[in-house]
């Protein structure tokens, strides 16, 4: 019988430790270079538009505090996207469950829930994390529980509430809470905001200016949190289960069904953390553009730090660093044309961690 | 409220929705499913336009958007027939890279204008009362051209041989490729055909129905709601055109809402709450969510499935030849 190419792929046993590492490095340089080709094609120089890049987030310790204002939104999704992919749970309503996060930690400012004059700063922080959790965990249940009891494709209903989720604020900031007739809320009193940096200018000068807040500090600990989960719990060893093979899992006793709410609202609480940093850490409000398209990078993130916590740190950072960079770059498509075709890369190079490549000679092909 | 020029609106609207979604079910009857369909609408949209606005001709622009659509999907073929990706992943990047891609290329396109596909009205059939007026009266050329795709389209997938073929592969590959169909060759090419379909729908867009260069709100999730219109048509060209056009009807429906003062004889709470305008903008993405619930427990009871290999990647080799 013909083949009708001349390579052919053999499942490989054990890809060497270094491989996937090697393999996302590899894919992203390259996507840089398919998009300077790209860059090039418009009339842009790429080598220009990168040492600017690269300048822009990385220059000074102001960029990259920067860096670390956008990396935090992606890190706490990109860590949420983790946990569901690893059961291959496609949660892409990242950005919904942001958008309702950042909602229900501004009604705690907003109508106000406590006391904002009297209560402790870090008393009304924590409520609206608490808040900002539930509200993302709230609407991550409604694809959870759709796919777990009607198995109903999880993709367009979470793409789908991502729209009504930016709708439902947008009626709240046009109407209710508008400031004066503008598309925001007043500005959040000092005591709904995280602390920032430059906070503590007074104590340690090289601070000042500086907007990084503790939202970063989140997004660490539930690094080290989903780390645990994933590979020192049970539950993890169950999620992965499901995910590899649901028909073990079924047999070992394992409620699917449960498990795919549960991971759904966990994904959806971290995503909403995100909002709640995002109004209460950089904006102090609430705003129609609090997400530049956080829940859509923060896929791409999950995805290229191949779904370990330690990784996507890694990876926030840089993409990060993409977001702060392309804030000033013409046309603006370009921050999205670099992601797309990373991504692309990427999951055309995990077939060389699933297979060994043979190439077959026409020798070869006439024995068989 | 003019229930006839809501009806009439609602099917060219509706076109856009049909177009994809009949290419969408054209790729997962071979057993691929390419959620990607938002972006390489994108890229036909402003392929479409592009070309139309620099050449002057609206028909160069059609066949631009055509094959840009087309040749994005490659990459979604590519990826997940030969290298086995994840095709959720797979198509999720793919919107993306069509974003990207589209937002490039169209810069500078916004508030130009370009020639449009012409509008014209069927003598004698538009006479008919109600359903003429609302069917072949001052429709653009793609309106009808969607009325000859569904017929065609379920003839072929039902009726043909390359249908059958297309079928068999997407239900049980192996037992196509024993018969000699070639799978890879087979995925590729309807991959392709839902890739110039969706370009197309984009043309329909930037080019036709509502003319012009918007960014990425030109398509606005039309895209992702086509894909979900094929799993609630359960993958039948027919359900895809009721529902395409029962949603464009809705959807203009809920924008014509906003106009009347009265409404059923009761004060119009729409006109005199703008803000409750943004509950009629979620209508199109809720209705969505409502069809999908509806379609998945008509197909349980029903018992009709998704084509059993959907997304399910062919390995020959895997099984010694």
């Amino acid at each position: 019988m013909k083949i009708p190419y001349p390579v052919f792929l053999k499942r490989s046993q054990d890809a060497p430790k270094w491989m996937p590492f090697v393999t996302s490095v590899g894919a992203v340089l390259l996507a840089f270079i398919i998009s300077g080709i790209v860059l090039a094609a418009t009339g842009a120089n790429p080598l220009k538009v990168y040492s600017y890049f690269f300048k822009a987030s990385f220059g000074s310790w102001g960029a990259f505090s920067d860096v670390i204002v956008k990396a935090t939104p992606l890190l706490l999704i990109g860590l949420g996207c983790s946990l569901a992919f690893k059961m291959r749970l496609w949660n892409i309503g990242a950005e919904g469950q942001f958008f309702v996060g950042a909602f229900l930690a501004s009604a705690v400012v907003m109508v106000p829930l406590v006391n904002l004059e009297t209560t402790p700063r870090w008393a009304i922080v924590s409520l609206m994390a608490l808040l900002g959790m539930i509200g993302g965990s709230l609407y991550g249940f409604i694809p959870g529980f759709l796919k777990a009891k009607l198995n109903i494709n999880e993709v367009i209903i979470t793409l789908m509430l991502n729209y009504i989720a930016v709708l439902w604020n947008n009626y709240w900031i046009f109407g209710k809470w508008s400031e004066a007739g503008f598309q925001m809320t007043k500005t959040f009193p000092h005591s709904a905001w995280l602390p920032r940096l430059a906070d503590y200018a007074k104590e340690i000068p090289a601070f000042s200016g500086m907007t990084a807040h503790a939202g970063i500090l989140f997004g660490l600990i539930a690094a080290v949190i989903v780390y645990l989960i994933i590979y020192r719990s049970k539950w993890g060893y169950k999620i992965t289960l499901i995910g590899d093979n649901p028909k073990a899992a079924r047999y070992a006793g394992i409620n699917i069904a449960a498990n795919t709410i549960l991971i759904f609202m966990v994904s959806g609480a971290l995503a909403g953390l995100a909002g709640m940093t995002e109004v209460s850490g950089v904006v102090h409000r609430l705003q129609e553009r609090i997400s530049t398209s956080y829940g859509f990078s923060g896929v791409i993130v999950a995805w290229l730090a191949k779904l370990n916590p330690f990784a996507v740190i890694l990876v926030s950072i840089l993409f990060g660093a993409l977001l702060v960079a392309s804030r000033e770059i013409q046309p603006s498509g370009i921050s999205f044309l670099i992601q797309g075709i990373t991504l692309f890369l990427i999951i055309s190079s995990d077939v060389l961690l699933k297979y060994e490549i043979k190439w077959v000679r026409p020798a070869q092909e006439t024995a068989q | 409220m003019n229930w006839i020029e809501i009806f009439r609106s609602g099917i060219s609207t509706g076109t856009v929705l049909l177009i994809a979604a009949i290419g969408e079910t054209l790729t997962e009857r071979s057993g691929i499913q390419n959620l990607g369909v938002e972006g390489m609408m994108l890229v036909g949209a402003m392929a479409g336009f592009k070309v139309a606005y620099q050449s002057g001709n609206v028909w160069l622009g059609l066949l631009a958007a055509i094959a840009a659509g087309g040749l994005l999907s490659l990459a979604h073929a590519l990826v997940t027939i030969h290298f086995q990706a994840d095709q959720t992943v797979s198509g999720l990047s793919l919107t993306f890279l069509g974003t990207g891609l589209a937002l490039v290329l169209g810069d500078g396109l916004t508030g130009m204008t370009a020639p449009v596909i012409p509008s014209f009205t069927i003598p004698l059939l538009s006479q008919v009362p109600y359903l003429g007026p609302v069917a072949f009266a001052n429709h653009n050329l793609l309106v009808y051209v969607g009325y000859l795709l569904v017929p065609l389209s379920w003839y072929y997938i039902h009726k043909t041989r390359p249908g059958l073929h297309l079928r068999a592969v997407g239900e049980n590959p192996a037992a196509a490729d024993t018969l000699g169909v070639n799978i890879y060759r087979t995925r590729y090419l309807y991959t392709f055909i839902g890739g110039c379909f969706a370009g197309l729908a984009g043309a329909a867009i930037s080019v036709a129905i509502a003319p012009g260069w918007y960014s990425n709100l030109t398509v606005n999730g039309q895209g992702w709601i086509a894909v979900a219109l094929v799993i609630f048509a359960h993958w039948n060209p027919w359900r895809v055109a009721l529902g395409g056009y029962l949603f464009g009807v809705l959807r203009r429906f809920t924008l014509d809402l906003q106009g009347p003062r009265l409404l059923f004889g009761l004060a119009n709470p729409f006109f005199f709450n703008t803000n409750l305008v943004f509950f009629l903008q979620m209508a199109p993405y809720i209705l969505t969510i409502i069809a999908l619930i509806w379609g998945s427990s008509a197909a349980r009871k029903k018992r009709i499935g998704s084509p059993a290999a959907l997304g399910v990647p062919y390995q020959r080799g895997e099984r010694g030849l």
